[in-house]
């Protein structure tokens, strides 16, 4: 008793100091910030919980990584393009010429300490971060949570998804090693073929004729402070939009659009939240210690002149390489001026695709005609058309992405790489089409099977003979919360043209509702029930309620 | 005077002059010609081996005598393999190109069916037929004697594009393609080079000396010794295999933290 006493004291002490240090400080700050008020609205702040929330979380810690690796790659890269003589460390490169830009990577890959794992750190989580990225973006596309009021919210995030690659193209480009160098290369020829300015926009950025150099200072202030800061900046928007139109949920008993069911941000989702940075933190830190990216000494200095096979830009570069060589060398000449459809074509088609993803929201906002506020989010099965437009439009990215990796296929594969060309040709008309209907008749295939599931329940192959010879499978009816959400969801019905609705918006109805099924009404639900009940009675008055089957009974 | 004047213009000077020129430039192209095999370091003995072992292995595409064969329609099955030389022999045996496991857009590298006193007896046998390139000269296959610098440079200006900046290999057109150098011996990079196997250009003494050729082989051992410092290279394939990396290993591994984090407690 009395050794327990004191230390029983001094446990229930220490938290009460504790607590009212923290009151004192908190009030301190209240008193001059009037912060109070906010920090206990976003402390408050509701969120619901599931993993494929989370993908726009892991996109915001690798942005935060990629600044604080960043800031101290700075500390030792040069951007400059003079040319130096090597005496580094690194053999093979002794006395080579090379940039000032290309011999400080060398530097701080071999001779930093730390400098190796700061640059595959900071490498990575670019990489990460547009991964996250689209897939964060992928989410919400097929759930539907770009409806109303999130259409803002879906082109800030939108135009992040722009700015990464604008920025991971640009610090690709800054080492000035051959492989980026002639990424390089490869914009100035996009920039070249625009008719009548793109040879004025080259010289424009490039300060003269390419290669020149004025690039990579140019491109230094690009990557470290225009970009980062508009990124930063969208950043705080999209979470303040986040903020203020509440997080959406997926459907279930009690969520409706008028409510947000989950936790609290404090303490659990600052816990959850917290936590789940130093795993991604420690999940990049750990593939960056065990896995090379971008050997630029390999790649060498840039030069104008080699290209290495297996040349290609980082992964949400890659479609944009695709195009380019998947179409054919189209070139015509008009009043001496070349004019390249082979360059303007997969412009045009790149920025095609884009546009879909960025205005997409409104289009469907036109073909619905829905102006109410959706905070429930949709199953991507109960909208066909949608979730085949999306899984459509990630076919034609991907068979781009795949042009762009033709040598690479063929090569470990041993293809032929015409062979590839053409089969991709082919298939970036062909697949879009078939995969959408595919997709589409699949999505209506499981609302058929989950409207049957609604009524009926799940069937338990487990069948009873009746003494007239009729069988019955027994159903095992599901849960009213089960329920709920395969019967919860909108329907919409095409349009006839006139009385207000264009020929134009009548057919966008048709195209999109179509092929329906209809959802499970009241009624039918109700007959579904009493049929059941009326089905069960019959079944209990034969089996007695013990529905194990004969094989089991004897086991007995 | 006269005499001298009449004796220049002597009918057979003309011949005489042309003689001398023909000796001349005859005997200039011999001193300053490829040099030939070394036939001499080759015996009889070796030949005659050389090419019972060619009718048995060889001739069926390559002739009876190598002069190479066509089909009724005019396709190569095998080409002239007169004036190719030892070093051609060598490195298609030597790294079992040769014989062709099966016809297709390329051979092949397997495990050489010929071991070395039969690759030298085939190359005996070829460089009797015709001088050609020989055997490289041990010097310069040793890496210690090259320059991996400026080997480096020729290397991403002559090979990397075909061969990959890493030497990891690279695709050609119609399912050609130019191989790995991961491995391979500093005299068959030598002889690749002197040759131009398969679909690989030949890069002669005039236009990559020996000593370059030296410099390239000094480069990519100095790629071997290096390694990935920063750790699995992933097939020094570049960004695509990095991109197929971040999609598969790092998304499962930051989904699987998303699901344990998203999932309630129980």
């Amino acid at each position: 008793m009395t050794t327990t006493t004191p230390s029983s004291q001094k446990q229930d002490a220490q938290p009460g100091r504790v607590a009212r240090l923290g009151a004192v400080g908190g009030d301190w700050l209240d008193q001059r910030t009037a912060g109070g008020g906010l920090v206990k609205f976003l402390g408050r702040k509701i969120f619901p919980d599931h993993w494929s929330f989370m993908f726009g979380e892991v996109a915001l810690y690798s942005f935060v990584i990629l600044l604080v690796s960043g800031t101290f790659l700075t500390m030792f890269f040069v951007p400059s393009m003079d040319e130096v003589v090597y005496d580094g460390v690194y053999g093979p490169m002794q006395g080579a010429h090379m940039s000032r830009a290309f011999e400080s990577t060398l530097h701080l890959s071999f001779e930093v300490k730390g400098g190796l794992l700061f640059r595959q750190m900071h490498h990575w989580a670019a990489l990460v971060f547009m991964v996250a990225i689209f897939v964060h973006m992928f989410r919400v596309f097929f759930t539907g949570a770009f409806r109303k009021p999130r259409e803002l919210n879906w082109l800030v995030g939108f135009s992040l998804m722009v700015l990464g690659m604008v920025a991971g193209f640009s610090g690709y480009s800054l080492p000035d090693d051959v492989l980026s160098g002639n990424g390089l290369r490869v914009v100035d020829g996009l920039m070249k073929g625009i008719p009548i300015v793109g040879t004025y926009l080259s010289m424009l950025l490039f300060g003269g004729e390419f290669p020149g150099h004025d690039i990579i200072p140019r491109l230094f202030t690009i990557h470290i402070l225009l970009v980062p800061a508009a990124i930063l900046g969208l950043i705080a928007i999209h979470l303040t939009l986040l903020v203020l139109s509440k997080h959406t949920h997926y459907p279930g008993p009690g969520r409706t659009d008028r409510n947000v069911v989950g936790f609290p941000v404090f303490p659990v989702y600052a816990a959850k939240a917290g936590g789940f940075f130093f795993l991604v933190f420690g999940i990049i830190t750990l593939i960056s210690a065990t896995t090379a990216i971008n050997a630029v000494w390999i790649y060498g200095p840039y030069d104008p002149s080699p290209v290495s096979a297996g040349s290609q830009p980082d992964w949400y570069m890659l479609w944009t390489d695709g195009g380019l060589r998947l179409i054919p060398g189209w070139e015509f000449t008009i009043f001496g001026y070349v004019i390249s459809l082979n360059i303007l074509l997969p412009m045009a088609i790149y920025g095609g695709l884009l546009a879909f993803l960025a205005l997409y929201p409104f289009l469907e906002a036109w073909v619905t005609g829905d102006d109410r506020e959706h905070h429930v989010l949709d199953l991507p099965y109960n909208n066909p058309v949608r979730t085949g437009l999306g899984v459509a439009w990630i076919t034609i990215y991907l068979i781009l992405a795949l042009g762009a990796t033709n040598d690479l296929i063929a090569l470990k594969l041993h293809l032929s790489i015409n062979d590839l060309t053409w089969l991709f040709r082919v298939s970036i008309f062909v697949a879009p089409v078939l995969v959408f209907y595919i997709t589409k008749r699949l999505c209506i295939a499981m609302q058929r099977h989950k409207r049957g599931l609604a009524l009926h329940g799940v069937e338990t192959s487990k069948v009873v003979r009746m003494p007239n010879g009729e069988m019955l499978e027994i159903h095992e009816p599901l849960n009213e919360y089960d329920r709920w959400v395969l019967v919860q969801h909108d329907d919409f019905r095409p349009l006839k043209a006139g009385k207000g609705v264009s020929a134009l918006r009548a057919k966008a109805t048709s195209f999109f509702f179509k092929d329906y099924i209809s959802p499970v009404t009241p009624a039918e639900l109700r007959e579904a029930l009493d049929h059941a009940a009326h089905e069960k009675h019959e079944i209990d008055a034969v089996t007695g309620g013990d529905y194990t089957v004969p094989s089991a009974k004897v086991g007995h | 005077m006269k005499a001298l004047a009449a004796r220049r213009h002597h009918p057979m000077a003309l011949l005489v002059i042309l003689l001398l020129a023909l000796v001349a430039t005859g005997g200039l192209y011999a001193a300053f010609q490829p040099r030939t095999a070394q036939a001499e370091t080759y015996t009889a003995d070796d030949i005659q081996q050389g090419e019972a072992l060619f009718l048995a292995n060889c001739a069926t595409c390559h002739g009876r005598s190598g002069e190479g064969l066509q089909d009724a329609d005019g396709n190569t099955l095998g080409p002239s393999l007169i004036g190719v030389g030892a070093a051609a022999v060598d490195f298609q045996v030597g790294t079992g190109r040769m014989p062709m496991e099966n016809s297709g857009a390329q051979a092949w590298r397997k495990p050489p069916q010929m071991n070395e006193e039969q690759t030298r007896q085939l190359s005996a046998y070829v460089a009797s037929l015709g001088p050609g390139p020989s055997l490289p000269d041990e010097q310069y296959l040793d890496p210690a004697n090259g320059d991996a610098t400026k080997g480096g440079e020729i290397f991403r200006i002559n090979c990397a594009m075909c061969h990959n900046a890493a030497g990891a290999g690279g695709a050609l057109t119609r399912g050609k393609f130019a191989p790995t150098l991961d491995g391979v011996e500093p005299k068959h990079v030598y002889e690749a080079m002197e040759t131009g196997p398969q679909n690989m250009p030949v890069f002669n003494d005039d236009n990559l000396t020996a000593q370059d050729k030296n410099d390239v082989i000094a480069y990519l051992h100095a790629l071997e010794e290096n390694g990935s410092p920063g750790g699995l290279s992933l097939g020094s394939l570049g960004p695509v295999t990095e991109g197929l990396y971040a999609w598969t290993i790092i998304l499962s591994l930051l989904t699987a933290c998303a699901v344990w984090l998203g999932a309630k407690a129980k």
